[in-house]
């Protein structure tokens, strides 16, 4: 009313609205906590190879199911830059001794191993690591002797990502499956809700380990990476297109979409410049809160062994090495890549609900 | 008693009102499932090679025996035909033959249906039994320390994959020794035990699937609960009701909750589908021998048959589920009309 009164340019009166909304987000401390957890797992996986000691795939033979190593700062001449101890194998199965004589001081910005992020630059400096090769743990080792820090760090790329790439799928296929049914409704919109009922009405974990077993097993890991977004994709486009399609019917009567017909605009141009731009908001609400689904059904896949493979990481994969019984009790750091999952989704989970409190019209 | 009777006089007043929208939305389901089933049957043969080139690689089976079965299967015919002859035997109750088991599929996937309702049933149980009061005390205490905490476990609940939750339990039970089973749905002595023993087998078995699959679950109803008593409270007749000078007992559970318990009937509809999903993997790390177990050996060993019945079963439980919330819905609510 106030906006009205003061006549002011529709611009920043839509400006102002957003300032307002975001401002009630930054004022939501969860949701904010939330957002720089994820934004700093983004980083952590993103330059993997600088945060992590070693490559994704490094093995110290004789080291599996390494517990992790602990770093220590006093010694017998008080306290002292960070340091860790060696340790030598026992006799029997994945015991290791401490070797108290044999002392490795911690290094920042180690040279180590040289590594490409993303293609772009080039480099050979690590955040930590231990001169003469000499391993360092800090969350133990897996079956191999791969450090799995560094694995949960590089597989943090595929979990972190592949909820990215399929919620960006998704949302496409939604929006314009959703976009052309509500617009024109009649037989392509019933065609098109029939297929989406279907695709719903089958269990969906039924429904991805069926698409999932069809992969072949000799394609690259990145082949495979996008052939199990557009699996989840092809299982969540439906609800998308749905709901997408509700708010289309409700926003096609109204005056402007009227007027922009009266001026002869084409149907492409008033799907997309006028109507489809009404669900933004939405959009953006319910792909935050749709990302943590597909981190989990990613993960689960890859546990059951039909995802990434090895020796690609996942956490999902590298779950599953902790499936049996007696290596999960008697090295619980295997179930370490666990917690990411379980931190990331409810970092989501946390800024999706925020998000929904600043945005939601209704609230 | 005369409540209840009222009560199912008018369902049954309403059931017959609804008949006709009944009868459609059951009509629908036939080629719903015929859609569901020619799906199905193309993603299955869409996987590279068959259960026939798993047996041709091992020297033990003749190649007479090779040939028989792929005669006996139909899987040498083309795919449209192997759709009919299989969509044929189907219509006549016959599920086809496992290739792996060598027996009826109907055989399997009978009792692993009924494995998968008995895991989701004590899971509903769990997750309705606790969110609700739960769901009622968080809204009528709201901001009290007790709620937050509700809400923190909500999104813990929420947000912790079922088969991670599945570990950390089957690791809590072999870390500190709990008499707790780790796999599978009876022991090995369950054939010499008694029928009491049996049962209370079982129920050791079911206790951690159950349990994760029904905190999954009490994580959305609880915060479902929760709006819809807060929602409800904030109403006219709510505050009548007090200005009444009624008790805040009978305010709560006599009017407030009647009418905040409506909605989450379809709620019902929607969990049933992630129940499903959930139970697949929950199956799979505890062992549990349910349809979602049973799915995943079958897919992996290309048995098409049995992983055929089992997309097409679970998606009928599916969908039947669906359906009954539809109608519950519609019985509770005297608003909602179908013509």
């Amino acid at each position: 009313m106030e906006n009205i009164v003061k006549n002011k340019p529709e611009l920043t009166q839509n400006k102002n609205l957003w300032i307002k909304k975001l401002s009630h987000f930054y004022k939501n401390k969860f949701a904010l906590t939330a957002a720089v957890i994820i934004l700093f797992l983004y980083i952590l996986v993103i330059f993997a190879p600088f945060f992590a000691p070693y490559s994704a795939n490094k093995n110290f033979k004789d080291k599996f199911f390494h517990p992790p190593t602990e770093i220590h700062f006093w010694d017998e001449n008080g306290l002292q830059t960070p340091f860790i101890y060696e340790t030598e194998v026992q006799e029997g199965w994945a015991e290791y001794n401490i070797n108290r004589e044999k002392k490795h001081s911690l290094q920042f910005f180690h040279q180590g191993e040289e590594y490409q992020i993303f293609g772009l630059f080039k480099s050979d400096i690590h955040l930590f690591g231990i001169e003469d090769n000499i391993p360092i743990f800090i969350l133990g080792s897996d079956n191999y002797g791969r450090d799995l820090f560094t694995r949960i760090l590089y597989g943090g790329r595929v979990s972190l990502f592949i909820g990215f790439f399929a919620i960006f799928i998704t949302t496409f296929i939604g929006l314009i499956a959703g976009g052309i049914s509500g617009y024109y409704g009649g037989i392509i919109d019933s065609i098109m809700m029939r297929a989406a009922e279907v695709i719903m009405s089958i269990p969906s974990f039924y429904l991805l380990l069926a698409l999932a077993a069809v992969l072949p097993l000799n394609i690259s890991s990145t082949f495979r990476f996008f052939l199990i977004v557009s699996i989840l994709a092809f299982q969540g486009w439906a609800g998308m297109a749905r709901v997408i399609r509700g708010m289309v019917l409700s926003v096609k009567n109204e005056d402007y979409i009227s007027a922009a017909k009266a001026i002869g605009a084409e149907d492409k141009r008033i799907i997309i410049k006028h109507i489809l731009p009404a669900t933004a908001t939405y959009v953006i609400i319910r792909a935050t809160v749709a990302i943590p689904g597909y981190i989990i059904m990613e993960s689960g896949l890859s546990f059951i062994g039909l995802g990434i493979q090895e020796p690609s990481a996942s956490w999902g994969n590298m779950l599953s090495s902790a499936q049996n019984i007696t290596k999960m009790s008697d090295f619980p750091w295997l179930l370490l890549p666990g917690f990411f999952i379980f931190i990331t989704v409810l970092s989501y989970n946390i800024l999706g609900d925020g998000l929904r409190d600043a945005f939601d019209p209704k609230s | 008693m005369v409540g209840f009777y009222g009560i199912f006089t008018n369902c049954i007043w309403k059931i017959n009102k609804m008949r006709d929208y009944i009868i459609r939305r059951i009509l629908i389901v036939i080629p719903l499932l015929l859609a569901i089933s020619i799906l199905s049957f193309f993603i299955m043969q869409l996987s590279p090679g068959s259960y026939l080139d798993q047996m041709r690689m091992n020297p033990d089976i003749s190649e007479d025996l090779i040939k028989e079965m792929e005669a006996d299967f139909g899987l040498n015919k083309n795919i449209f035909l192997q759709y009919f002859s299989w969509l044929g035997q189907i219509l006549q109750g016959n599920l086809g033959e496992s290739f792996t088991y060598r027996i009826p599929v109907s055989q399997i996937i009978i009792s692993r249906l009924f494995n998968t309702l008995i895991l989701s049933l004590a899971a509903m149980l769990i997750s309705w039994g606790v969110s609700i009061p739960i769901g009622i005390y968080s809204a009528t205490h709201r901001y009290s320390w007790l709620d937050n905490i509700f809400s923190v476990f909500s999104f813990v609940g929420l947000s912790i994959p079922n088969f991670f939750f599945a570990l950390l339990l089957l690791f809590a039970i072999v870390r500190f020794n709990l008499p707790l089973p780790i796999n599978g749905m009876t022991s090995i002595m369950y054939n010499y035990l008694s029928p009491a023993e049996k049962v209370i087998d079982i129920l050791k078995h079911l206790l951690v699937p159950a349990l994760v699959l029904g905190t999954a679950g009490t994580a959305t109803l609880m915060r479902q609960m929760r709006g819809q008593m807060l929602d409800v409270i904030n109403m006219d007749y709510i505050r009548t009701a007090r200005a009444k000078g009624l008790t805040e007992r009978n305010v709560i559970y006599k009017h407030a909750f009647r009418n905040a318990i409506n909605p989450m009937i379809t709620i019902f509809g929607f969990q049933l589908s992630s129940l499903f999903s959930g139970a697949a993997l929950t199956e799979i790390v505890t062992g549990w021998p349910g349809l979602g177990k049973m799915m995943l050996t079958a897919v992996r060993s290309k048995d098409l048959y049995l992983a055929m019945a089992g997309l097409m079963m679970g998606s009928l439980m599916l969908i039947i589920g669906n359906l009954a919330a539809d109608i519950l819905l519609a019985l509770n609510d005297p608003r909602i009309k179908y013509n």
